[in-house]
């Protein structure tokens, strides 16, 4: 127990000596968080439009201050001729022109049909889509508005409802996203490093010929890596709690637990890594080719697995980092118990324990 | 015994690291492993130290087999391994106190055994290991194998890199430890070194070439050497070379060591000779094989 408390404490040493690997640590987790929460966002806000009205009616003047008092567009120029739109389209600021036609109230009265124009400038066709999707419903409120007095004998109204994140804020969908790439980063990553560090400076050779034996030797080196990383997921769980106002519908307790499952699924990760590579440098560049990318491109973070191909689907099964998205989002957003994500945590705890066998089984206890 | 090497081999793919190398250390014994770089001594220490598994042959040390009870063997042994291999972020008095941790005892319990290396580094306590200088890395390395008193302390080339009143210093350390009843084997590529050994192994290319006391090795030097100096070292060392009857021409601090085919061999023959070949100051005198002489001739054969 000695042995133990005097290894951890020296593992403490290393890491808080190194400024890189405490800025990995602790800076890391702030800034992705921020980052994704504030800039890289697919909410549309105070977006610029422009009008080209050809009718200047009550009709159309009734959408318009609709539309410019909603805090999704603001309207920033009138054009008066078709041959504009490309113009203003080309110098970049405007992403949609909404064209009305001429005598657009006096058609919808005695025609019961005028036609409005979206054009949407779609060099970033999501940002183009979810435009026009705005505007549409703006639109189809308002004619529900109007046909309120004037009563049809039937009319369908759709009416879609967003549960669990009824604003569709892309935050929401970030947090679990980037606590598991933090989580793994964190994990998998220093603990590889630190380990392949003890070859590369000679000190892992000392370390074999004295009385420690090498599962002492590793469960010193991973035992500070749980504790930060439970710091960080803390941390991250706070951030989104208090800065954005993510909700966590589900137990907190049960959310610890689970995090503290999959950390140790990238620490056994981590130490499989490190049995495999010989410098700190191959560490590093497994840890982020081999697990980064997976986790980010892999695992439901940022593109949703249901839309991709097939093969990339069954791929994505092996992706621990998979499963414990599907349980955060699970736990925070749904409020689910462990009656729901019973099939994923098992699915983790597996892979957890092939891991572990894994690196006991390549782990040397000689040089060669 | 303290260390038994029995017919000990090893090879990484083509290359014959250790051949056939048989060796027996008494207990309390200052034995030198005296070579070249590359001669194998790193892996026959990585071997003894249960680093590696030797392809042929056994050993033990401290009476432990060294693949059977190399678990034992790593609770027994001191290791200092060629390349400094301490924590560098760590200070002085941090890693004399970890090594001290990891082998379940404490600094004030074996004090008294690094007590004169450690004096010596000791006002530097609080300095990042990284930053002393070679010759204190090196009694702090040496303090750190020595925290647990262990029976047998295996020394690769402590003294590579180091400055020569460090290495003195070093070696007068070493003396001390074995008065203290340790067995030590130590490796150097310094033939001066060899000199302080109580026995030592001369190895080349993973063979043994001869193991004996450093005076009986001077000894058996099988011919006369002599002592050759001029004006021009360049020149008289080609003119040597060119000689009909030389055996062997080695440079060796301001003269050169010459030895002659011949049995009756008479300076006067030679100096005439060197005389003729234009070389002036001509000195030749009869002088005492050491140590690197002997390793020459061996190292030939």
């Amino acid at each position: 127990m000695k042995r133990f408390v005097g290894f951890v404490q020296k593992e403490f040493y290393h890491i808080f000596r190194d400024r890189r690997s405490l800025f990995i640590l602790f800076g890391m987790p702030v800034a992705q968080i921020m980052l994704f929460g504030f800039a890289i966002t697919n909410e549309i806000n105070n977006v610029d439009i422009a009008i080209l009205d050809q009718s200047q009616d009550t009709s159309t003047k009734e959408i318009i201050s609709k539309i410019s008092a909603s805090e999704y567009f603001s309207i920033l120029q009138y054009i008066k001729e078709e041959a504009e739109i490309e113009e203003v389209f080309k110098k970049g600021k405007i992403k949609a022109v909404l064209y009305f036609e001429k005598e657009f109230s006096k058609k919808l009265v005695k025609e019961h049909s005028a036609k409005v124009q979206i054009v949407t400038d779609a060099t970033d066709p999501n940002m183009a889509n979810t435009i026009s999707n705005y505007i549409n419903s703006i639109l189809s409120h308002y004619q529900e508005e109007q046909n309120r007095s004037i009563m049809l004998d039937y009319q369908i109204i759709p009416q879609s409802k967003m549960v669990f994140n009824m604003e569709l804020k892309s935050v929401y969908m970030f947090v679990p996203g980037v606590m598991t790439v933090i989580l793994m980063l964190v994990s998998a990553m220093m603990t590889s490093i630190s380990i392949t560090r003890e070859k590369e400076l000679g000190t892992m050779e000392i370390l074999l010929v004295s009385p420690l034996n090498p599962f002492q030797v590793i469960i010193g080196k991973v035992f500070p890596y749980i504790f930060l990383s439970i710091i960080n997921a803390a941390i991250i769980v706070l951030l989104s709690i208090f800065v954005f106002h993510v909700p966590v519908n589900g137990s907190l307790f049960l959310l610890g637990l689970e995090s503290v499952l999959f950390i140790v699924t990238s620490l056994a990760l981590g130490i499989l890594i490190s049995t495999i590579s010989a410098t700190q440098q191959t560490a590093m560049m497994i840890s982020l080719m081999g697990l980064m990318l997976p986790v980010i491109l892999l695992s439901g973070f940022i593109f949703p697995i249901s839309s991709m191909p097939v093969p990339l689907q069954v791929i994505s099964n092996i992706v621990p980092a998979k499963w414990f998205i599907i349980i955060v989002k699970g736990i925070m957003l749904k409020g689910v118990g462990i009656s729901m994500v019973w099939k994923e945590t098992l699915v983790l705890l597996g892979m957890t324990l092939l891991f572990i066998g894994l690196s006991v089984r390549k782990y040397k206890i000689r040089l060669e | 015994m303290s260390i038994r090497i029995d017919h000990i081999s090893k090879s990484y793919g083509k290359v014959n690291a250790l051949d056939d190398i048989s060796i027996q250390v008494h207990q309390g014994e200052l034995f030198g492993l005296i070579g070249p770089d590359g001669a194998g001594k790193t892996t026959l220490f990585r071997i003894l130290t249960t680093l590696l598994l030797p392809d042929q042959g056994s050993a033990s040390v401290a009476g432990y087999d060294i693949i059977a009870d190399f678990k034992a063997i790593r609770k027994q042994v001191g290791y200092m391994p060629g390349r400094f291999s301490l924590y560098q972020d760590l200070t002085v008095e941090e890693n004399l106190r970890f090594f001290a941790t990891i082998f379940g005892t404490t600094i004030a319990e074996n004090y008294d055994l690094i007590r004169d290396i450690y004096v010596q580094i000791e006002p530097f306590k609080n300095r990042r290991a990284g930053k002393l200088s070679g010759g204190m890395k090196q009694k702090l390395a040496l303090s750190c194998a020595l925290i647990h008193k262990p029976k047998v302390l295996f020394l690769d080339e402590p003294t590579t890199g180091v400055d020569p009143v460090s290495r003195k210093e070093f070696w007068e350390m070493l003396k001390r430890l074995q008065d203290k009843g340790i067995t030590i084997l130590v490796s150097t590529p310094y033939m001066d070194e060899a000199a302080l050994c109580d026995r030592i192994a001369l190895i080349q290319d993973g063979r043994i070439l001869e193991i004996d006391t450093p005076k009986a090795i001077v000894e058996h030097y099988p011919k006369p050497i002599f002592d050759v100096g001029a004006h021009n070292t360049y020149l008289l060392i080609e003119k040597l070379n060119a000689y009909a009857h030389k055996h062997s021409v080695f440079p060796f601090g301001e003269y050169i060591h010459y030895t002659d085919q011949r049995d009756g061999f008479d300076p006067l023959e030679l100096r005439a000779y060197l005389k003729k070949e234009g070389l002036q100051n001509i000195h030749i005198e009869r002088t005492k094989a050491t140590i690197e002489d002997t390793f020459m001739e061996l190292a030939k054969q």
